[in-house]
């Protein structure tokens, strides 16, 4: 049950993009700066394989510059 | 009041993880602002218990937060305090807690007998080690034992056991897998500065116009340093250069990306030096001050030969010397050898050249890893030197380390057959110094260097060792040309003890099987690429019986009569360790911070002075080790001066010929550490890259139509193997090469590469050898 948080580099005047992009697929939940082109992704599944899948997913997202992973949890099945 | 852990776990993990992103954007962009965060309220941790530790895995050394929970690991985060990863963290880091928890983990000692392991006591097992080690060296002589350790040793570690073996047994047979991967930076440093390990720090990547990585894919091996490169171009549109012989995840972010002939950058690296002085960009002012200009032997052989020698003679030359030897190098004749353009090559030089630009140059295996690799090194120290680009914010050659203690344990200890914790045996006084602090006559240490590691193995298949012990490593996968070594350490009459956290090829040749504590399972330090040590206490519980390698070797020691030297206390033995090894690097050179400086920061950088930190060395504004009152000081060498020398280009050992006509090229990937011993335990890692596989070049595959999936058979002198296709996928080979990782245990492709190393560092060249490839 893989939670993962990364930052989320945007091409240049996509960050709204970006954001609706992320929020249009499960399991994500964005938190963008105000200030700065950059957004903070948080990703919830349910297993190693919906992850994997979900990682496809964003690395095809075209205003997505760059991807960068801060953390991780891997929780047990309830 | 928060939800309680257990009532809401997956809310609380989730508000932790944004914490943590938030944190390490905070590190990044001072001053970030999140509004609708504020609104929520995010919560501070609550039971979780969060401690630091340098990560497990590679030479990044990023800190790392561990969160445990009911004496079992739980969570990794980025350290947002650390200087090295700003909060970030890769794959490997963040699932490095669960390389604890394989089911296979070793708990329990095993003894074989009668050709089956049988479990013992952890008493049982030290008491064998011990007496065996007694009777070999009675008889054979203390020359019959060794040990072979590795960068992924902690320091204490690598210190015991460089103080039994060289200080009180009184044999130079210690050596480390750091030999296969950093001996070549090490002699490049040695050889250009008289001091080992980089003269500048990660900071540069926040300085430099321009990165040039020789050989370096480090999207896959230095994944969070590659990161923030990446995010220098985002915020202040530095330029990244890929010059290597296969297109990576690496060349695919840069801004250009130049293919070489493999072993031609030696020549691209004087075609560079030419352009320089024909330009008229030599910062003239800096060389008269602070560079001497020397050659040293060539065609010096590849070490294929059994009890192979080869000592370098420095010669000084001139300036017009080093120019007419440089007329060989034109960039026209350059163009015909390497593959690249005369245009790539200006192009390159242009960088460098350019006095508005910052440059920082980037390397690991690739130039290491090379049968001519301590002239690679010195090339590229000849760049920068010509240039006056170094010592300097941004102005940086760096040479990245693999291991997280390639640096710390391994060159900095010194636990290589020819050195000391200061210093190397040949020289009385460096023998004087090491003997006081460890208690033992001067005599014990031999001034004469033994064994460099695939002597050694050798030395183990002809008798002359007949005892070995190996810790944190697996030579069994990653000796080249490995069948000879594997059928030695199997002979009759030869003695293997092996300690590691996994069975692996190598516990497989061992006669005793010895369960370690693993990382955060016991206290330790390592030591990073930027010369920084860190600290880690001890977190968890080791399984069942196992234990530090530190303690295994303080056990034995004691058991061989050596108490007095190994005298320290169960509570306090690796601070007192520590203290005893300090002692060694006391100094304005190479001081090493107080271990309370350890425990409260996430680590510090050697030479550590008046409370501070040196980011850049030999830079007087910078440095307090500088005394020649100038304003660099390249203290390693008796007059101050760095060395700018004469390397010219020579052939691989082995090169594509009529029966043999591809290149075959070996290295890692991403998901795994080395040999996958670990990642491979990692059920995430592991399905992301499950097996080892050969990547071609899609217009050779179109010839020999082979797709995807398909088998295909590599032939080189030393035998075959046989691995599935992959092709424009991860890596793309230039036509005719071939690239094979290493970490898979059942695709063994050192199996087929071969042993011949740099005659200088004696590192093996797993980059180069001639391969047959056919649809199998
Ligand atoms: S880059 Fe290296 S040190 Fe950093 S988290 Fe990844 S494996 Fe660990």
């Amino acid at each position: 049950m893989p939670i993962k948080s990364y930052l989320a580099y945007p091409h240049k005047g996509k960050k709204k993009y970006l954001q609706q992009a992320f929020l249009a697929l499960e399991g994500c939940e964005v938190l963008p700066a105000d200030n700065e082109d950059l957004l903070i992704l948080v990703t919830e599944t349910d297993s190693r394989e919906a992850e994997d899948c979900l990682k496809k997913k964003l690395e095809a997202i075209p205003s997505l510059k760059l991807l960068a992973m801060v953390s991780g949890f891997d929780t047990p099945k309830p | 009041m928060y939800p309680s852990l257990h009532t809401d776990r997956r809310s609380f993990l989730k508000k932790m993880a944004m914490l943590s992103a938030m944190t390490a954007a905070a590190g990044m962009f001072p001053g970030i602002l999140f509004a609708e965060e504020q609104e929520r309220g995010i919560p501070a941790d609550t039971d979780l218990d969060w401690k630091k530790a340098p990560c497990r895995f590679c030479g990044v050394g990023c800190g790392v937060l561990i969160g445990t929970e009911n004496g079992k690991a739980i969570a990794v985060k980025g350290d947002p305090k650390s200087t090295v990863n700003k909060g970030l963290c890769c794959v490997k880091g963040y699932h490095s807690i669960m390389a604890l928890y394989g089911k296979d983990r070793l708990t329990k000692p095993l003894v074989k007998k009668n050709g089956s392991y049988v479990e013992t006591s952890m008493k049982e097992a030290l008491d064998l080690v011990a007496s065996k080690m007694q009777e070999t060296i009675k008889e054979h002589g203390k020359d019959a034992v060794s040990i072979y350790g590795s960068g992924q040793w902690t320091i204490p570690d690598g210190y015991v056991a460089s103080k039994l073996f060289k200080g009180c047994i009184g044999t130079n047979n210690v050596e480390a897998n750091a030999r296969l991967c950093m001996s070549t930076a090490v002699t490049g440093f040695m050889t250009s500065f008289g001091i080992d390990e980089p003269m500048g720090c990660y900071e540069d990547i926040d300085h430099a116009d321009t990165f040039v990585l020789w050989g370096n894919n480090m999207a896959e091996m230095h994944p969070v340093l590659f990161s923030r490169l990446l995010d220098q171009r985002l915020r202040r549109g530095v330029k990244i250069k890929d010059f290597a012989t296969r297109t990576t995840r690496t060349s695919m972010a840069a801004d250009k990306s130049i293919l070489f002939i493999p072993q031609t950058d030696l020549a691209v690296a004087n075609a560079i030096c030419y352009e320089i002085i024909n330009n008229g960009w030599v910062n003239t002012e800096f060389v008269q001050e602070h560079c001497n200009f020397n050659k040293g032997l060539t065609e010096m052989g590849y070490g294929l030969e059994d009890n192979y020698q080869f000592t370098d003679k420095p010669e000084a030359i001139s300036f017009e010397d080093y120019k007419t030897f440089l007329e060989d190098y034109a960039p026209e004749k350059v163009a015909r050898l390497s593959g690249v353009s005369v245009k790539d090559i200006k192009y390159l030089a242009a960088h460098f050249g350019d006095p508005n630009k910052k440059v920082m140059s980037l390397w690991c295996m690739g130039p290491n890893q090379h049968s001519r690799g301590t002239w690679m090194n010195n090339l590229i120290y000849n760049i920068h030197l010509l240039t006056g680009k170094i010592s300097n914010p941004g102005n940086s050659p760096f040479s990245l380390t693999g291991q997280p203690s390639a640096c710390g344990t391994v060159r900095e200890v010194g636990t290589l057959t020819h050195k000391l914790p200061h210093g190397v045996v040949t020289n009385k006084k460096d023998r004087e110094f090491a003997a006081k602090i460890w208690n033992v006559p001067v005599e014990n240490i031999d001034p004469k260097p033994t064994y460099h590691t695939v002597e050694m193995f050798r030395a183990l298949d002809r008798g002359d060792i007949r005892f070995m012990w190996i810790q944190v490593t697996n030579p069994m996968v990653t000796m080249p040309k490995l069948k000879l070594y594997r059928d030695g350490a199997n002979k009759e009459g030869r003695f293997i003890v092996v300690s590691d956290i996994y069975p692996t090829p190598t516990t497989d040749v061992a006669d005793v099987i010895l369960p370690s504590a693993m990382w955060i399972e016991r206290e330790g330090m390592y030591g990073n690429s930027e010369r920084r040590t860190q600290y880690f206490e001890q977190m968890v519980q080791p399984p069942g019986e196992a234990m530090s390698d530190t303690v295994q070797l303080l056990e034995v020691a004691k058991r061989m009569g050596f108490e007095k030297q190994f005298y320290y206390k169960d509570e306090t033995h690796i601070e007192e360790i520590y203290n005893e090894y300090r002692k060694h690097h006391e100094g304005k050179k190479h001081n090493m911070a107080p271990l309370e400086v350890l425990k409260s920061q996430p680590g510090a950088m050697w030479p550590y002075v008046d409370g501070k930190s040196t980011q850049w060395r030999f830079n007087a504004k910078y440095d307090p080790a500088c005394s020649n009152g100038k304003d660099f000081h390249f203290y390693g060498k008796e007059d101050g001066r760095a060395v700018i020398w004469q390397r010219p280009y020579e052939p691989a050992a082995e090169e594509p010929d009529a029966e043999y006509p591809y290149w075959l090229c070996t290295g890692r990937v991403v998901e795994h550490w080395h040999t996958g011993s670990m990642t491979r335990r990692i059920p995430v890692l592991h399905q992301a890259m499950p097996h080892s596989y050969v990547e071609l070049n899609p217009g050779d595959a179109k010839r020999l139509q082979i797709l995807t999936g398909d088998k295909v058979k590599l032939t080189t002198r030393r035998g075959e193997i046989t691995l599935p296709a992959s092709i424009n996928e991860r890596g793309v080979p230039a036509p005719m090469q071939v690239f094979v990782p290493f970490f898979d245990e059942n695709m063994l492709i050192n199996e087929i590469t071969l042993d011949s190393f740099c005659p200088i560092s004696k590192e093996p060249d797993y980059k180069k050898c001639a391969v047959n490839v056919e649809k199998a």
